[in-house]
Order: structure tokens, then C-alpha cells, then sequence
């Protein structure tokens, strides 16, 4: 095989360009890490230091006490809303995927007429923008009186989460065979039976990879929090930030601390299930 | 390690699945009963959040609704709010804007990714490694992905100022985020920046299934590596990209996240003010959400075209 001499590119011009692509990817996340440990003054020190002077891990306590980042009733506002985004991801998820892997098992194996025009549409509607449908959305929870609460968020996430489970595991149980559930029922399980038993376990790897593409992309949301969240009652990380960028003298030091921490269990839970991460991204073709 | 082994591939429906193997016991449901009870709960979930304001925001979209004069009533009007945004210079305006970043940002983001792509399909000591670092900006937070770039381009402080002075490019600091040319250009740098991976993980996985041996039977003939681009790797890889350009064009079209964090208002001067984002000031700043749920429905509609053309090449060109 062609290893040495490379398929299309040769080995100055692979080293070339691998030195560009580490740049391009690594250096602002460097830059990003950098800047977490350092104070703020030394974050606006002039002219700007390339390397730090010196290096401290103040940010990462202080940001969970209340008085660096914001206040609320005498906590962090960004524990507040780290909590916030713990609650509404687990329980999106939990809902998307029950309710997902029953929907998709059915697509897979039963005759439903018209199967394969509503699974496009499953997909097409887990494609279309929070904008579509922000406004009834607002105003039906206005009347439940559930803006600003957890609630709201749990729902108009499932508006996303849901669909997507759909999609990925119909395709994933259709690529399971047929044949295992068969011999199940022949032993005499029932359908039911042979859905938890037999596909489930074996759907199981899917199954999580589905649930770790959830998460990201709910823990990830901004435009629903943006719209239906007003307090710390309800408010999630992403708003958190947004909102502390917004201020007038901006905290560069918690700031950027907060988007790293923010970041660090999508970036924690990506690296472990890279392959899962990227088989998904290639089945599915999706993540907004 | 069992996993959908189908690229790109949606569900295709197996020759007549399961029914006719076992017949229905007694006492058990019947098959369509238990199909039509495991599609139900996401059915109600997706009537009520998706199907309901999908219609209700049509509804709304025909009448005048200004939360600022509730005693106004919200008449019904027909379709006076989709002709009024028709004449709105500022609709065309940001219409305009969107189509600039999607162009641009796509664009960007198939050449590097390609570039990337190439380079990671070749075998060579560490590439694990390198895959591994993509998910770095891939998994960042949208949001703290504005704060980084915020924090890279702030005038004074930012390490992009810092380092163009130092290197004798700019000779003072360059106001990256008020300067009505540059501010969307370093938003499609920052947002791209974040959305490479993707469309290179997906190129990649087009390009892994591509046999050596057609490169090696053309390097037999003398061809160039450009020839074998050119000739081998495009051609095969055409499907894909297109599925992945149809897919980025259409997240890139719906962006407001990095928007809102970088510049707050859409600004300088509008320039940066997409269609979603102009959908958020009529609907959510100025509360009129007649026309709010009017230009939402445009969104929608234009959406929903790109999402058939993307539906339309799945089927088509990928799945032979």
C-alpha cells in the first residue's frame, strides 16, 4: 500500500499541511486554556503576553463563589445555572430516548403504512429551525404558565431530541437482524418480549451514542433558553454566558473560565466515545 | 463493533419486516395495535410541540398581534403581513446578510474540510491523534465559542490584534467587532472555525471507502497527485459532498447563537443581522407577533425547500 509515498498527497506536503490543520484547530483552544489561568489583571496586561507570567487556578474556585461571577439569592449564578442545564439534559434525554427507541423499534419492524414518507418527515422536522416555531411555542406556555421554568425547556427540546432518536435508531434496528427476535418468538416470547430482550441489548451501542448526541445538543441550546428563560429559576449555562459577556466591564478571566468549564463534559464525553461520536455524525449526516 | 454501517444512509424498509414469520398468538396484541401503541407517545409529543405551533404560527401569521397595543386586537388581515415584509427594505437587507454567511461559510468550510479530509486519510504515524484533536472546537459550546472569539478579538486585549502588530501586518489595533466589512467576516471565521470538523468528519467518512488500489493503478499509469484528486477521489466523493454541503447549508442558514454573543444587536449598522435574527427583533424586541410569525413562516417555507433538495439527495446519491 501506498504508505510511504501517501495516496494524494506526498510526505512534504502531508507535514505541510498537518502543521496548518494543528494550528488552525489547536491555537485558539490553547489560547482559550491560557487565558483560564491566569488573574484578570494579568489577562490585560499590555502589550499582550503570549506566554503566561505567571499561573494561577483562582478562576476555577471563584467562579462557583457568588461574588465573581453573579449573585443569586447567595449562590453563583454559574452553579445556578450549571445545575439548571444538568436537569433539563438528563431529562431531555430520558424522554427523547424512551420515547424515540419505542417509535423507531416500531418503524423498524412494523408494517406502517406510508413508513417511509413519516420517517422523512421525522427528519425534516428535526432539521427546521427553533424560528419556525418559537412563537406558538411561547405563547402555549405563557398560558400553561410555564415560562421560565425547567419544564418549558424539557419540552421545546423534545421538539429536536425526539425526531433525531428516531431517525438513528430506526436505521440502527433495521441494521440489527430480524432473525434473533424471530427465534425469540418461536421459543415463545412475546413481541414485547423480544423488543426488550433481544433488540434492545443488542441496539444497546446506538442507543448510547444516540443519547451522548442528545445531550450535546441540548446542553449545546441557546435560542429556546434565550426566549422562554428569565431568572436563575431556569436559566442554562449557555445564558449564563451570554448574559455575563453582556455586562459592562467585562471579567475576561471568569468569563472565558466559564465557557471552558461549560465545555469540558462535551469535550470529556466526545474523546471517549470518538468512534461512536463519528460513526454517528457519518449514519446520520445531522447534528444542527 | 455493531453500528449503523450505513453512510449517509436513511432507514430503508427491509423486504416486509417481521410480519408473516410468527404468526399472532392469543391474548397478544395484534401487530398493528402494539405498532400503532409504540408510535404513540412520539406522535402526541411531536402534535403537540412541532405539528400545533407549525399551524398555530400560520394562523397567527394572518393576523395583526402587537403586544405593545393589546387593545388593538389582533384582526385578521390575510396575508398584509408576508406583502409588508416583501417591502421592507430591512427584510430584503438581512435576506441579503444570510446568504452572504451561508455562501461564504459553506464555502469556507468545504475547502478546509476537504483539505483536512485529504489529510487524514492518509496513513501516517499519530492520525488517531489528529482525528481526536478536531473534536476539541466540535464539542466546544456554541456559546463559549463566541466568548473565545470575543475574547481572541477584543481591540485592546486580544491575542489577533496582538499578534498582526507584532508581526508588522496591522500598524494599530484593528476594532474587529465595530467595522461593518469585518464583523461578519470574523463571525464566518469564528463560526466555521467550530464547524469544520463536521463537515470533515463527513467528508471523511466518504472518502475512507474509496479503494487503494484505484489510486495505486493510476500512479501504475503515471498520473499526478492532482490527477488522482481530480480524477479518482471527486468524482467518487461527489455524492457526499453534496449531502454535506446540503446539510451545512442548511445549519448554516438558521445561525443566530454566535451572532447574539458577538455582537448583541446584529450590528454594526445591521450588518450582521440575519434573517433569524431579524425574526427575533420583530417577534421578541418589538413584540409583533403577527409579523414575527409571518417571516418565521418564510424561514419555514424556504427551510423546508432546502430540507426536501437535502431529503432528495440522500435518497438519490447516496443510496445505490
Amino acid at each position: 500500500m501506498g504508505t510511504r509515498r501517501g495516496l494524494l498527497l506526498s510526505p512534504p506536503a502531508r507535514y505541510t499541511l498537518l502543521g496548518l490543520y494543528l494550528l488552525f484547530t489547536m491555537l485558539p483552544m490553547v489560547w482559550l486554556y491560557l487565558s483560564t489561568i491566569q488573574t484578570q489583571a494579568s489577562l490585560l496586561t499590555l502589550p499582550v503576553q503570549f506566554i503566561p507570567r505567571e499561573v494561577t487556578l483562582t478562576n476555577y474556585t471563584d467562579i462557583f463563589k457568588p461574588a465573581a461571577f453573579g449573585e443569586n439569592s447567595g449562590e453563583s449564578t454559574f452553579l445556578l445555572s450549571l445545575r439548571n442545564s444538568v436537569i433539563v439534559t438528563v431529562a431531555t434525554t430520558f424522554i427523547a430516548v424512551t420515547l424515540g427507541t419505542l417509535a423507531a423499534y416500531a418503524f423498524a419492524r412494523f408494517n406502517i403504512p406510508r413508513k417511509r414518507t413519516l420517517l422523512l418527515i421525522v427528519l425534516s422536522s428535526q432539521l427546521l429551525p427553533a424560528v419556525s416555531i418559537i412563537i406558538p411555542l411561547f405563547r402555549m406556555f405563557k398560558s400553561a404558565e410555564l415560562l421560565d421554568t425547567l419544564a418549558s425547556l424539557v419540552l421545546a427540546y423534545t421538539t429536536f431530541s425526539v425526531p433525531f432518536v428516531v431517525w438513528i435508531m430506526a436505521g440502527y434496528f433495521q441494521s440489527i437482524p430480524i432473525e434473533l427476535e424471530e427465534a425469540a418468538r418461536i421459543d415463545g416470547a412475546s413481541r414485547l418480549h423480544a423488543f426488550a430482550r433481544v433488540a434492545l441489548p443488542l441496539a444497546a451501542p446506538g442507543l448510547g451514542a444516540t443519547a451522548i448526541f442528545t445531550m450535546l445538543n441540548v446542553w449545546d441550546e441557546f435560542f429556546f433558553a434565550l426566549i422562554f428563560t428569565s431568572t436563575y429559576a431556569s436559566k442554562t449555562v449557555p445564558i449564563a454566558l451570554a448574559e455575563f459577556i453582556g455586562r459592562h466591564s467585562v471579567n475576561w478571566g471568569m468569563l472565558v473560565t466559564g465557557g471552558f468549564i461549560a465545555s469540558l463534559p462535551p469535550i470529556v464525553l466526545s474523546l471517549i466515545f470518538y468512534r461512536h461520536i463519528v460513526s454517528g455524525l457519518a449514519a446520520g449526516g445531522l447534528k444542527g | 463493533m455493531a453500528r449503523p454501517s450505513l453512510i449517509l444512509k436513511p432507514p430503508t424498509p427491509t423486504s416486509p419486516s417481521g410480519e408473516g414469520g410468527v404468526g399472532v398468538r392469543k391474548g397478544e396484541l395484534s401487530e398493528r395495535a402494539l405498532g400503532l401503541f409504540m408510535l404513540a407517545p412520539m406522535a402526541l409529543v411531536l402534535l403537540l410541540v412541532i405539528v400545533y405551533p407549525l399551524a398555530d404560527s400560520f394562523w397567527l401569521s394572518l393576523h395583526r398581534m402587537n403586544l405593545t397595543h393589546p387593545e388593538q386586537g389582533t384582526p385578521f388581515i390575510g396575508f398584509e403581513n408576508y406583502l409588508y415584509a416583501f417591502q421592507q427594505p430591512a427584510f430584503w437587507y438581512s435576506v441579503g446578510r444570510t446568504l452572504y454567511f451561508t455562501l461564504v461559510s459553506v464555502a469556507l468550510e468545504l475547502a478546509l474540510g476537504l483539505l483536512f479530509a485529504v489529510l487524514l486519510n492518509e496513513s501516517f504515524r499519530g492520525n488517531l491523534l489528529a482525528r481526536l484533536v478536531m473534536i476539541l472546537p466540535w464539542a466546544l459550546l456554541t456559546v463559549a465559542n463566541g466568548v473565545l472569539w470575543a475574547w481572541i478579538l477584543n481591540p485592546s486585549y486580544g491575542v489577533l490584534n496582538a499578534f498582526l502588530l507584532w508581526i508588522g501586518v496591522l500598524q494599530e489595533p484593528k476594532q474587529w467587532l465595530s467595522d461593518t466589512f469585518w464583523t461578519m467576516n470574523v463571525i464566518i471565521l469564528a463560526d466555521a472555525w467550530k464547524t469544520v470538523p463536521n463537515m470533515t468528519l463527513l467528508l471523511l467518512a466518504g472518502m475512507q471507502p474509496i479503494s487503494h488500489d484505484l489510486y495505486e493503478a493510476a500512479e501504475v499509469d503515471g498520473a499526478t497527485h492532482w490527477q488522482k484528486f481530480r480524477r479518482i477521489t471527486l468524482p467518487l466523493l461527489k455524492p457526499v459532498i453534496l449531502v454535506a454541503v446540503a446539510l451545512r447549508t442548511i445549519g448554516a442558514f438558521r445561525v443566530f447563537d454566535i451572532i447574539y454573543v458577538l455582537t448583541g444587536n446584529g450590528g454594526p449598522a445591521d450588518s450582521t443581522k440575519v434573517i433569524s435574527f431579524y425574526n427575533y427583533d420583530q417577534a421578541f424586541r418589538f413584540l409583533f407577533f403577527g409579523y414575527g410569525a409571518a417571516i418565521s413562516w418564510l424561514i419555514t417555507a424556504f427551510m423546508l425547500v432546502l430540507i426536501v433538495i437535502y431529503v432528495r439527495l440522500l435518497r438519490t446519491e447516496v443510496v445505490q
